[in-house]
């Protein structure tokens, strides 16, 4: 997907800062343009301003400074009840005291719908979600994941063009968390809405995500399609906390054509793609995926440096190998081979040679 | 391994029947659990069961003339209600005035006599004093000594008092008496007092909870939404009453309520009220409303607090982003949930309001008294027996109420903190 202008953006913050206390920034300087019918995740860890970002878009919060627009109106000044969005809260938020059928027509009652619409959009909600023969419970008779998809629809079934979901599936066992990840992407792309989703789990925000928010300390560190995140982070923070990592520390030996070869510290030469670092001399933080990394010297690109790794420990994961290795000096270098047909199990102590495509390892910035 | 013998029971792998390996596996740890309760087992049921078995006995029992006038008893035993004394009922009755006057207990007979039907204590006493010289005929000698012998009231009460069990405190406590025929009928409307008292015990409790309720829930509120530091200072303040001894928080409230107290000199200072034109808020129902609200208003304030702190702000939020406005989200989703609170607060409030005595008593004036004052003026007067009837009664009425409360929301729903 396209990075979406601010021109025909359906939610953009333009400048946005939020302070709590006036004395320290949680949100610093947002710039984000959401596309009509985009999927967006923002992803961080806990204290990155992500949940923040979502209590202002809602209405909860009010931008300290910046303006923040829906559908090209600005709303800082809309209160919540106005904004018309839709929203699936961490707890789901289930009114306790009121039958699921209930919940659901709460929304539609407000808005002064008749008694026989109302009815008609609450089954046509629950049974987007397969829970109509529900309709009569309380929330503290359903499961959580049941309940999950009453709060779904519930966000859904007065026609929000918006909807924002704060970490909607943290509660659930991971078995019923991944169904409903693809459940929730499903809805999302048969009813055409723009979902702004919050979590900090980042195998949720790549499997469901059009584009991904990666929020660290108060910014946006990479804004990306989830391929591009995993496979081209842009700093050593994104490198870092989305999926399993080796970080090799050097310095840059050669930079040409966005091509490096770095020298570690420990003096080996490697290959790597220079992202945010460009000067020979800078150190830089070198990071490969633990799947990328070869050890088959027959299927190693021509010319590719290779270093000397010793086998610490082999672990059977059944699909897949998992083997720790020393590899210049440090002992958590880890590599991931499938279990396919002929695969050899290294053995401890065993001495290899490793190497990798230069576009997989990524110089980037020491942090 | 379990079996199933023929009459389908479970048993035991050894063949005991499984409810009663289980009772025995069960059997220590319910000898210590017992063993841990029993103190205060006891101290309850020395020092609250006890006590109010007592009381209630005492109100539908008192022997003082059934016990010292056997002989009249036995008479009105073998002769129906409404029967006209006889010679015969004359007889027993200077028998019993004789033992009466050996024994030196006409006084309690009579008080019981009394307590049916006033101004009889000294008719009995009186006679007593003289019963050495009762002659036969025995119903001209009564007759002779006070005319009163002749009156059926007297001898409807005495019949009524010759039975240790009775009803007649619970007539007294509904303003109700017996007439000459035994029948049950009201009492004159000028000296009825007891059912306007209970009445009015009871609208001054519904007051005192509402005006509670209404002062306490955004007090609440705060204290649940405030952040930790600032809601702990709050709950010391809330707290604090507790803290004075409830005399001297009475007394002060009469130093600022009185008279010449501080506020009515601070309005009259700013002009707003004339001197002679000083408000009355104490002595009165005014100042027995305002006291009872200041002291019962923690019992309100910290069922709701404790309600409320569980109510995660993300059910108003929800509201709000479903399209309610804050009056809405208000009235829809936060009051039906802190229901819980609200009735177990009123319902404390109105319970401890119900049965409150010292406050009316300082503050209340003629006009602001309730029905626990009356029952302390009956114990005061050692008509024990009317001061349980009316207790017994008091406890009946919230009771009822707290069986109201229970078929209206459900205790489940009590929530006291």
């Amino acid at each position: 997907m396209v990075a979406v202008s601010s021109t025909d953006a359906f939610v953009v913050f333009d400048h946005v800062q939020k302070s709590y206390d006036g004395t320290s920034l949680v949100v610093k300087d947002l710039n984000l343009a959401i596309g009509k019918g985009e999927f967006l995740t923002m992803l961080g860890p806990s204290g990155s301003g992500k949940t923040t970002c979502l209590m202002m878009l809602a209405g909860f919060e009010t931008a300290t400074n910046g303006e923040i627009t829906l559908d090209g109106r600005p709303i800082n000044q809309v209160p919540p009840h106005k904004r018309g969005i839709g929203m699936v809260f961490q707890n789901y938020a289930l009114f306790p005291h009121m039958t699921v059928g209930e919940n659901l027509s709460f929304p539609l009652e407000v808005r002064g719908m008749g008694k026989s619409d109302r009815e008609a959009k609450v089954k046509r909600a629950l049974d987007m979600v397969q829970m109509y023969a529900f309709i009569n419970r309380r929330p503290s008779q359903l499961s959580g994941g049941q309940q999950q998809r009453i709060a779904l629809a519930r966000a859904l079934v007065f026609d929000p063009k918006l909807v924002l979901m704060d970490e909607p599936l943290g509660a659930l066992d991971k078995q019923l968390r991944e169904h409903m990840q693809f459940e929730i992407k499903h809805l999302h792309e048969s009813l055409g809405i723009t979902v702004v989703y919050v979590t900090h789990d980042q195998g949720e925000a790549l499997t469901m995500s059009d584009r991904v928010a990666v929020f660290n300390d108060g910014r946006i560190q990479q804004l990306a399609p989830p391929s591009d995140l995993y496979e081209r982070p842009d700093n050593s923070f994104v490198a870092g906390f989305i999926g399993e990592n080796n970080k090799l520390h050097g310095t840059l030996e050669d930079v040409s054509g966005g091509r490096a070869t770095v020298r570690l510290t420990t003096g080996e030469l490697i290959d790597a793609t220079a992202v945010n670092v460009s000067t020979k001399g800078q150190s830089t933080l070198v990071s490969i995926r633990p799947e990328r990394v070869e050890y088959k010297p027959e299927l190693l690109p021509a010319g590719a440096h290779t270093i000397d790794a010793e086998v610490l420990e082999f672990i059977y994961m059944g699909d897949m190998f998992r083997t720790r290795l020393r590899v210049a000096g440090s002992d958590d270098f880890v590599i991931k081979s499938r279990n396919t047909l002929g695969q050899r199990m290294l053995a401890p102590g065993e001495k290899i040679k490793i190497g990798w495509a230069p576009q997989d390892a990524r110089a980037l910035d020491p942090q | 391994m379990s079996q199933i013998t023929t009459n389908g029971d479970l048993t035991t792998s050894d063949g005991r029947p499984l409810k009663a390996a289980l009772a025995a596996a069960q059997f220590r740890a319910k000898r210590r659990a017992f063993f841990l309760v029993a103190p205060l087992l006891l101290f309850i049921i020395v020092s609250f069961i006890l006590p109010i078995g007592q009381m209630l006995h005492r109100s539908v029992f008192h022997d003082g003339f059934a016990a010292n006038a056997p002989d009249v008893k036995a008479w009105f035993a073998v002769n129906p209600d409404g029967t006209a004394p006889d010679e015969a009922a004359y007889a027993a009755l200077a028998q019993d005035f004789k033992a009466m006057k050996a024994d030196k207990t006409a006084g309690i007979a009579g008080t019981r006599v009394n307590y049916t039907l006033p101004e009889t204590r000294s008719l009995i006493t009186a006679t007593a004093r003289v019963a050495d010289d009762l002659a036969p005929p025995y119903k001209d000698a009564f007759l002779a000594l006070n005319p009163k012998w002749g009156d059926a009231a007297v001898w409807q009460a005495m019949r009524s008092a010759s039975s240790a069990y009775t009803a007649d405190f619970y007539l007294i406590s509904t303003d109700r008496e017996r007439a000459a025929d035994g029948t049950i009928q009201k009492v004159p409307e000028n000296t009825r007092i007891y059912i306007y008292l209970f009445v009015k015990t009871f609208l001054l409790s519904a007051v005192i909870t509402v005006i509670c309720f209404f002062l306490a829930f955004p007090v609440a509120h705060l204290l649940a939404t405030l952040p930790t530091a600032r809601a702990n200072l709050m709950m010391i303040l809330v707290l604090l009453p507790f803290w004075t001894s409830l005399l001297v928080r009475t007394t002060s409230w009469i130093v600022l309520l009185q008279g010449q107290g501080v506020v009515n000199d601070v309005l009259i200072a700013l002009g707003i009220v004339g001197d002679d034109g000083r408000l009355k808020m104490m002595y009165n129902q005014a100042g027995t409303i305002i006291v009872m609200t200041h002291v019962l208003l923690p019992f309100m304030i910290l069922p709701l607090y404790s309600v409320m702190k569980t109510i995660p702000p993300s059910y108003a939020r929800a509201a709000r982003s479903l399209g309610a406005t804050s009056w809405t989200t208000f009235r829809r989703i936060y009051l039906p949930q802190t229901l819980p609170g609200i009735g177990a607060g009123a319902l404390l409030v109105f319970i401890l309001a119900v049965g409150y005595y010292i406050t009316p008593a300082l503050v209340g004036g003629a006009d602001g008294q309730l029905i626990s004052n009356f029952i302390d003026f009956h114990m005061d007067k050692s008509n024990w027996s009317l001061a349980a009837a009316l207790s017994a009664m008091l406890l009946g009425g919230v009771l009822v109420l707290y069986w109201l409360y229970d078929r209206l929301v459900g205790i489940d729903n009590l929530k006291l903190g």
